[in-house]
């Protein structure tokens, strides 16, 4: 039970402050122990045994088992015959998991004009059959820089492309994309979203049309 | 597609004050706010099962009552050796078990920041999670003072609120058992309830620290030493992003904090970490109501909140939303309009997942809340929305704040403004019974000055040396916001930033850490003097000419106090920084000419 102290005259500073230095430092080892041993270590055991594969980093296996990425990490594109993701600005190289972080330039950097500038260009170039404008995603770098996701229409624009390089038809393409579309949340919670890599990885599925592209 | 931006956050609000009405009577049962020989409460008998062989071996038990001089020389002994338990942890990194990748031991500099930054609830991160900290570091040294230095923080509100409802009383608690109660019995419950539903939806917690996969693309250019395969970094981070968003922490396992997709993988996640870190801060007011045996007074308190809060968000997700000029003007066009599809708006930082609105929501609950998570860049918000971010912390984390600290530096506004009210009719001021006399004022003054005062010395500072001032990333007018925004930051305990900056010198590391603690032992000392010098008062018998302090016109007496002082003192320096970039004609390079 509480009891109030019952000592009359107050003691100095140095011996008021020297009473809590043993209940500190035990108190401290003790939490420590609970809520940096104990607890990450529980929280560990019951989550690897209830959500084995989001514990592990949501791993993306195809038909032989192999990983071939996470569900929720973006992988950098480059050929054409790829879904390409959005920019990104990690530390060493682009979608490096081991430095994420965004590109932190200003709302009025000219340097950020000229970075949305020049991929605008390169998409418009890799992109010939396009001739709107470009989704606003496609051409910023997002924040964690691994972000694995973009728009629907800018999974779209680049279907023509994909389907040429990758010689297949490109109405499978478009069904591809269209399937691969993640709603918001009870129409509410986040945007709609394509998963690059998981839509990169679908593509492989589809059967090679040779005469669809040299019909083109 | 506007309409359910707006849908989206009218739901994550609604669902945060549900979630907070939910927490709060849990929240008001777990301190003993009237004196020992009062009756006890529901949960006491379990309470105390919990914390008798915790206080038993630290010979604290049987609890003794301590005055106010002895719990602030506890809270301040306990904060010593927490900073210097971090610091031991992370220079012995290398000696320590469990650091697969044998990380090095952290540089001093950084090392002194970061156990000052966590210790003190900012979790300002001047190092990089995946490059610096081996797992043990981030489990043992920074999960377990994100706990405590929230419980601490609690500690404090219990104190100020034992001074309203005790009467002639030399005692004000005990440190240890307020601790302990408030570490295992709400935010260990809370954390673990939380970080298993993080979990399911996909961020990691595991043993290991990363998985290697080949890239699918195997063209990339390689020229350039460009990887043809990529490291995944996965470790326990599901328990650490729990108690961060819960404890107003906000120091991510990784770099880029929530915007990572393992810290934050799906709107649902990114819903439950905007709830998880306003609750608290929230079921403080409800709980204060409870305490002081009077609901409308917590709920006058929040809703001068909610007052300063609803405002700011307006702007920011109006802000976030909006096409930003600067691409507008680049050719090809840019589709920055919300369509059907996607939402257009500023996407520079951001993840597609959440969306600008979600995003500026997270970016206002983060700086209201001395939270300081992100998940998405500030740094590239548009000028006023990162000006709104600053300005909620500038106005001192009491607009929700951090968690009970929050609440007990409303409670200082509250009483200059109860002290400016009876100047106005003529009477001596008194809240909730207490009359307020010039101790108190003098140190309510302390707790509302040394954080805007370390706020813009430390900004000025960093501006008049060459070298430090070219620690900004950004040029011109935005530059100055990343010196102002990080000394912000780290003088309320806040831990967000403009991520630009590269404040890693000996000037940066060891100023901020400076800041973190002046502001966090000089509000929280003075406050708990405060609770003391108010215990030990008689209540004064309530007479027609008392000022109500629940009415509508006394919470707009209060959140005028709060903004008047906040506008007074930073609106100058934002005239220099957002504002200035917000008016200024745009760089003539954004046309389309040659760069």
């Amino acid at each position: 039970m509480p009891a109030p102290s019952k000592n009359p005259s107050p003691p100095g500073l140095a011996a008021v402050l020297i009473a809590q230095v043993r209940p500190a430092c035990t108190l401290l080892l003790a939490l420590a122990l609970i809520t940096g041993v104990l607890y990450p270590l529980g929280m560990t055991v019951a989550i690897q045994t209830l959500f084995p594969r989001q514990a592990g980093g949501s791993p993306l296996r195809d038909a032989e088992g192999v990983v071939r990425g996470s569900a929720l990490i973006g992988q950098p594109f480059n050929a054409p015959q790829w879904f390409h993701g959005r920019p990104s600005s990690t530390g060493n190289a682009p979608y490096d998991p081991t430095a994420s972080g965004g590109s932190n330039l200003g709302p009025t950097n000219p340097a950020l004009a000229r970075a949305v500038r020049e991929r605008a260009d390169a998409l418009t170039q890799g992109n010939p059959g396009h001739a709107g404008s470009i989704p606003i995603d496609l051409v910023t770098a997002s924040g964690s820089g691994l972000d694995p996701h973009i728009s629907p229409p800018a999974a779209l624009l680049q279907v023509p492309r994909v389907a040429a390089a990758h010689g297949v038809d490109e109405s499978a393409v478009r069904q591809l994309v269209a399937q691969h579309v993640e709603p918001a949340v009870l129409g509410i919670f986040g945007r709609p979203r394509v998963n690059v890599l998981q839509l990169n990885l679908a593509l492989e599925s589809i059967p090679r049309n040779t005469e669809v592209s040299q019909r083109k | 597609m506007l309409l359910q931006a707006w849908l989206e956050v009218v739901c994550i609000l609604i669902a945060t004050l549900l979630a907070a009405c939910a927490v709060a009577p849990w929240l008001a049962a777990i301190f003993r706010i009237d004196t020992a020989d009062s009756v006890p409460g529901r949960c006491e008998s379990w309470l105390e099962r919990l914390e008798r062989p915790v206080l038993r071996l630290a010979g604290v038990w049987p609890v003794c009552e301590m005055t106010a001089g002895a719990y602030a020389a506890a809270i301040f002994v306990f904060h010593a050796a927490g900073i210097i338990l971090l610091v031991a942890i992370q220079r012995l990194q290398p000696l320590l078990p469990w650091n697969p990748d044998q990380l090095p031991a952290v540089p001093w500099l950084i090392a002194i920041n970061t156990a000052a930054s966590f210790a003190t609830n900012t979790n300002w991160q001047s190092y990089g999670g995946e490059t610096t900290l081996s797992p043990l570091t981030q489990t043992l040294g920074l999960t377990v003072q994100n706990f405590l230095s929230a419980a601490s923080g609690l500690c404090v509100l219990a104190v100020l609120t034992r001074g309203l409802v005790r009467r002639d009383s030399r005692t004000v608690g005990n440190f240890w058992q307020d601790l302990v109660r408030s570490t295992l019995g709400l935010l260990l419950p809370l954390a673990v309830l939380l970080g298993l539903v993080l979990a399911s939806q996909g961020v990691v917690q595991s043993f290991g620290t990363a998985i290697e996969v080949p890239l699918l693309d195997q063209s990339l250019p390689t020229a350039a030493a460009t990887p043809t395969k990529q490291r995944i970094v996965i470790g326990p981070v599901a328990s650490q992003v729990a108690i961060k968003q819960l404890g107003t922490n906000g120091g991510g396992y990784f770099n880029a904090n929530s915007a990572h997709p393992f810290e934050n993988p799906t709107p649902l996640t990114n819903l439950l970490e905007i709830v998880a870190m306003l609750t608290l801060p929230i079921a403080s007011c409800l709980a204060f109501g409870r305490w002081v045996g009077d609901r409308r007074q917590g709920r006058a308190l929040l809703a001068a909140m909610a007052m300063l809060f609803l405002p700011f968000l307006l702007i920011i997700v109006r802000c976030e939303t909006q096409p930003s000029p600067l691409l507008a003007a680049v050719t090809p066009a840019i589709d920055q309009t919300a369509s059907g599809a996607h939402e257009g708006g500023s996407m520079e930082g951001k993840e597609v997942r959440f969306g600008p609105a979600a995003s500026a929501l997270f970016a206002v609950g983060t700086t209201a809340t001395s939270c300081g998570a992100v998940n998405a860049m500030h740094d590239s918000f548009s000028p006023l929305g990162g000006m709104v971010a600053m300005w909620m912390i500038q106005l001192g984390e009491v607009v929700f704040g951090g968690v009970g600290t929050g609440l007990a530096g409303l409670i200082a506004y509250t009483l200059v403004a109860v002290f400016i009210a009876g100047l106005m009719v003529g009477r001596s001021p008194e809240y909730l019974g207490k009359k307020i006399e010039a101790r108190e004022m003098k140190m309510g003054m302390v707790v509302l000055l040394v954080p805007l005062i370390a706020t813009l010395i430390g900004t000025a500072a960093a501006c008049v040396l060459p070298s430090e001032a070219s620690a900004a990333l950004n040029p011109g007018p935005h530059g100055f916001s990343e010196l102002l925004y990080a000394f912000s930051s780290a003088a309320n305990n806040n831990g967000s930033a403009f991520g630009g900056l590269t404040a890693t010198s000996g000037f940066w590391t060891l100023s901020l850490a400076a800041a973190m603690l002046a502001s966090r032992l000089l509000t929280m000392l003075p406050l708990v003097a405060i609770g003391g010098s108010l215990a030990a008062k008689r209540t004064v018998a309530e007479s027609p000419g008392t000022l109500p302090t629940h009415t509508p016109l006394f919470v707009l007496l209060v959140a005028g106090t709060v903004i008047l002082v906040g506008a007074l003192s930073f609106v100058p320096a934002l005239a220099l920084g957002p504002l200035a970039e917000a008016l200024q004609p745009l760089p003539t390079a954004a046309g389309g000419g040659k760069p």
